[in-house]
């Protein structure tokens, strides 16, 4: 797949991630709460939150000695993420249909 | 008006083994048996997606119920080359009729030979949509994002 301006995919193309960004969809976390509901490190955790955050898509603020981590609230990042898969798929899905019949079934039926 | 500074478009390119008349017919003609199914707003299963083959003509869904959902108009009809057409549908998954609110989205179709063409798609004016969507979250009292990104992690989901 030849794609441009994927920087999206590139943030959710790892599974811990993804599961991160799932997790942090329903409420905030911290990354304890993090590594206590997946199969990694927290230092692991930290590195993906990290990824996040540089990619704008999460968020974190101090309470007290505890770090929250949440998405991003503001939506810009979240739906050019979004749209950008949904483009992904969608002309991938194009291209195996323009490919997958010579003729075009229309034109043959009329 | 804007009160959100400019999104990058968003941009994708795909090369297809077939000549540019019928790259873009499968796009356009043929939208309805290629499109995600996943990705509609209807609240029935979507049946199919028409491009209505004319500028200003309907890009929508027909539900499985025989319901129907805008999703944009066309804006420029110009075959086999190019295309552009309004993305309306914004983060709450919903239709957005105010042409202000409305992305575009424009796919170019290259002949690179006479059975290889390349589709360049870019859909810009992403923050007509943020804008839409600030304003309707001024009113309801917000909710709009988190079902985007529950829709989204869904969609991710499945894909593993």
């Amino acid at each position: 797949m030849d794609t441009n301006g994927a920087e999206g995919l590139g943030l959710l193309g790892d599974p811990t991630r993804r599961a991160i960004f799932e997790l942090l969809a329903r409420r905030p976390h911290t990354v304890g709460e993090l590594a206590q509901q997946l199969p990694i490190t927290r230092s692991a955790v930290s590195q993906h939150l990290r990824v996040l955050k540089d990619g704008g898509l999460a968020v974190s603020r101090a309470e007290g000695t505890r770090r929250i981590y949440r998405l991003n609230p503001d939506g810009v990042t979240g739906l050019r993420v979004y749209l950008d898969r949904v483009w992904e798929e969608a002309l991938t899905a194009y291209a195996k249909a323009a490919q997958a019949a010579p003729i075009d079934p229309k034109q043959e039926d009329q | 008006m804007s009160s959100t500074p400019t999104i990058p478009p968003l941009s994708g390119t795909i090369t297809v083994d077939v000549p540019v008349e019928r790259a873009f017919r499968v796009f356009t003609d043929a939208f309805g048996s290629w499109w995600p199914a996943e990705y509609h707003i209807g609240q029935a299963d979507m049946a199919t997606a028409i491009l209505e083959p004319r500028a200003g003509g309907r890009w929508y869904e027909q539900g499985t119920d025989g319901s129907e959902c805008d999703w944009g108009r066309v804006l420029a009809w110009e075959p086999p080359h190019r295309l552009v057409v309004t993305w309306q549908i914004n983060g709450q998954w919903q239709y957005d009729p105010d042409p202000e609110h409305a992305s575009e989205i424009e796919v170019r179709f290259t002949a690179d030979g006479p059975d290889q063409t390349t589709i360049q798609l870019e859909h810009r004016r992403l923050e007509r949509l943020v804008d839409g969507q600030a304003l309707r979250d001024g009113i309801t009292g917000g909710g709009g994002w988190p079902s985007l990104l529950e829709l989204f992690a869904k969609a991710a989901t499945n894909q593993a």
